[in-house]
């Protein structure tokens, strides 16, 4: 007769300890992955378009260096680490303050984004009808700060969990995974300040 | 079968109670459990393989004889369009995850996906595309006029998508839809990646990993890197048509044919992503069926990760009579041919896995034979259109139709055919009729050949694919006639095959556990599986761990 499998062996000495990578740290990296290519498409948009718009404003006629977003924004990355680290050593109160220099720093680099748009379309006119800078400045400037945003709100539900005192050092991990999105939000930056205000202009 | 051991007899789910109706949709419609989104994901895949086959078959009946006046051309557009869509999308797509997410949590032996709330939306999001898809014809213009589908080709190539040429919304149902699958795709991709990483059972290292398992992971790694783009163009898309912006205005100094580069990024690895898991299931049904180990496992996991990578390297082969220059024409035609190297390799490895095996004619196994033999005619014809000369010769023409028609439906839709035969068993606990299974194949056999091998030669001839109808006189009426003809065989396999789905539920000899003798963990544990999977976590120690239980005299373990 036929030896059906109905029995799975299972060792009952273990041999070695049997270890995967976190799911959470996986699953990330994988969406960054996706969204890397995404943002790749809206870079190449940009950069395959410089200097093509048929009218002006161009580039170099109105864009500022955007340095203070630009710092608050990559030292954000830097106290999220710190809540992180925190958070493992279970020093809560560290952790809550971490989480909230964050949030800090990622609003003022949207208000500082909100700003140099609004002095955009209200004294250059330029807007994304405007021509084709205006058409892959906004929508990769505004792809990025959606993500800022998505971001923020993510951090803020950690900060009020935070202040709410019921975080708690087996929390670490998921932490982390949102410190990962928050690391690549800050990468992508690198690549549009390089790409827009460096190289564009 | 005295051995009773816990695995499956652990916790009785008393699945005999009768409840009411609305209780088991409501299970349904808000499961986590992998097999149930899988069914479901199945199932719509079937749904729209019917009506995508519809399109299809009101299109050859228009194509049949020359100057014929069936359907309108403004109906023939947003027929082919919607079959495209709709076969890619709606069908290809959820059908192959469908089986990931059935198969690929059982045969790494572990409870459920790794995410199984972010499983249940992925599923919902790409299912409510396939109806906003659909709605369009409701829709399409809005309240006025009686609607509209997308008629803009499934590539819709710019500017024929901008505002001026495709008033209404039908478009835009489009984009939103594919938009919605991009997302969708995306979720369960990452969710298949991570439980393959992160939910292994004791021993299943990666060197041990069923190759259905290691060709999803690589397929869902594409479409990562795939889909991103593609749902990129689409929000630009969307961007050009309601807030104005200039991406693909060519009045504005936008460019078309980067929405052909961005289309064609995703679209030909997208042509791998549904391929990959045709491979997958004709390197599980070939060796079950040969009654050998599949021959160069190694090899067969490096080619599939060589086709990864290639295939994300040969898109602008869909663009030579674009004119790319003599330095991308080289590049992409270099590309093109190099992919067939990996292919290559994965067909002797199937061969050999035969060669001196003791084979057993199944259902199964004569589609996997099917789909051997035409994908090695469809990739002799795809070298063929990858050489830029002769590309420019028959671009648009009748011979790619039949070339990818050849890929897409001579290998993968056989080995999909071939995988609902073989785990039919096992997801109802019946056996799918082995007569009806017959006919369905030779059937569908002879429809497929009449149909795809005879439409090459109305390509040659220079009939130009999308057109909806023709002239007398030029050569083609015959050819058309037998290709029309070849649908009808197809749609009677098909009726078979759905009649046997449906009458097997029902009437089929039961299955039991492990009807193939087959060697992967799905079928360790009962038919269909408990919702739990394994009531106690197995643990592996070869590729073939059933192989291991069944004879302990020679255990594959004893030789890795």
């Amino acid at each position: 007769m036929m030896n059906t499998a109905r029995t799975i062996p299972f060792d009952a000495q273990a041999e070695q300890p049997w270890v995967l990578p976190n799911r959470g740290t996986v699953g990330m990296v994988c969406l960054i992955v996706a969204e890397a290519a995404i943002f790749m498409i809206f870079f190449v948009s940009y950069i395959f378009y410089l200097g093509k718009s048929l009218t002006g404003p161009y580039p170099a006629q109105v864009l500022e260096l955007p340095i203070f977003g630009t710092v608050c924004l990559l030292s954000s990355s830097f106290t999220v680490h710190l809540a992180v680290s925190a958070l493992r050593k279970s020093k809560l109160r560290n952790c809550t303050i971490g989480l909230a220099f964050t949030v800090l720093l990622g609003s003022l680099f949207l208000l500082g984004t909100a700003h140099e748009w609004y002095h955009l379309i209200r004294d250059d006119g330029l807007t994304i009808r405007t021509n084709l800078f205006g058409t892959t400045f906004y929508s990769l400037v505004g792809l990025h700060a959606t993500h800022v945003l998505v971001g923020l709100i993510m951090l803020s539900i950690a900060l009020a969990v935070s202040l709410g005192g019921r975080i708690k050092e087996a929390h670490t991990e998921r932490l982390e995974v949102l410190s990962l999105y928050w690391h690549f939000v800050d990468a992508i930056w690198v690549a549009v300040f390089l790409v827009v205000y460096v190289l564009g202009r | 079968m005295t051995d009773i051991t816990p695995v499956m007899e652990g916790i009785d789910e008393s699945l005999a109670v009768k409840r009411p109706g609305f209780e088991v949709i409501y299970e349904w419609v808000t499961t986590v459990d992998h097999k149930k989104i899988g069914l479901m994901y199945i199932s719509y895949a079937l749904i729209f393989l019917v009506i995508g086959g519809f399109e299809a078959l009101l299109m050859r009946i228009q194509l049949a004889v020359p100057n014929n006046h069936f359907v309108s051309p403004q109906v023939f557009n947003r027929l082919f369009t919607m079959h495209g869509t709709t076969m890619v999308f709606f069908m290809g797509m959820p059908m192959l995850f469908g089986f990931a997410n059935y198969l690929v949590p059982l045969m790494i032996g572990a409870r459920d996906m790794a995410f199984p709330r972010l499983n249940a939306f992925s599923f919902w999001i790409s299912a409510f595309g396939g109806l906003l898809l659909y709605f369009s014809y409701f829709g399409g213009s809005g309240l006025y006029g009686a609607g509209s589908a997308p008629d803009v080709g499934w590539f819709a190539y710019a500017p024929l998508t901008a505002k001026a040429f495709s008033p209404g919304h039908s478009t835009d149902y489009w984009t939103l839809a594919v938009f919605l699958s991009g997302i969708g795709s995306i979720g369960t991709a990452l969710n298949v990646v991570t439980t393959i990483i992160c939910m292994r059972c004791k021993g299943m290292k990666m060197t041990r990993l069923p190759l259905l398992v290691w060709l999803y992971l690589v397929m869902c790694s594409m479409v990562f890197i795939a889909v991103g783009p593609l749902t990129a163009a689409q929000i630009m898309l969307t961007l050009d048509r309601y807030v104005g912006s200039h991406f693909f205005d060519t009045q504005a100094g936008g460019s078309a044919v980067l929405w052909m580069h961005y289309f064609w990024i995703f679209g030909h690895p997208e042509v791998y992503i549904l391929v990959l898991p045709a491979f997958a299931f004709v390197n599980e049904i070939v060796p079950v069926f040969s009654r050998k180990a599949i021959f160069g496992y190694p090899a067969m996991v490096a080619a599939s990760i060589a086709i990864g990578f290639i295939s994300l390297s040969v898109w602008a082969h869909h663009m030579f009579t674009v004119g790319l220059g003599p330095a991308g024409n080289t590049f992409f035609v270099f590309a093109t041919m190099v992919i067939s190297v990996p292919t290559g390799i994965k067909i002797f490895n199937w061969l050999a896995t035969i060669w001196g095996g003791s084979i057993h004619f199944a259902v199964p196994m004569m589609f996997c034979v099917g789909f051997l033999f035409q994908f090695l005619i469809a990739g002799l014809t795809g070298i063929m259109l990858s050489a830029a000369p002769f590309d420019w010769q028959l671009s648009a023409s009748y011979f790619v139709v039949a070339h990818f028609h050849y890929v897409l439906v001579g290998a993968i839709v056989f080995a999909l055919f071939g995988a609902f035969y073989y785990w039919y068993p096992k997801v109802t606990g019946r056996m799918m009729s082995e007569t009806l299974g017959k006919w369905h194949f030779w059937l569908f056999l002879i429809g497929f050949h009449l149909t795809f091998d005879f439409m090459h030669v109305p390509g040659l001839l220079g009939m130009p694919r999308r057109i909806y109808t023709y002239e007398a006189g030029r050569g083609w009426e015959m050819w058309n006639l037998i290709v029309s003809i070849g649908a009808i065989f197809q749609v009677a396999g098909i009726a078979f095959f759905v009649f046997n789905l449906v009458r097997s539920y029902f009437c089929g000899k039961i299955a039991g556990h492990d009807p193939w003798d087959a060697w992967t963990l799905e079928w360790a544990t009962s038919s269909p599986p408990p919702s739990y999977n394994f009531a106690i976590e197995p643990a592996v120690h070869s590729r073939r761990p059933l192989w291991d239980i069944k004879h302990p005299e020679d255990p594959d373990s004893d030789y890795e």
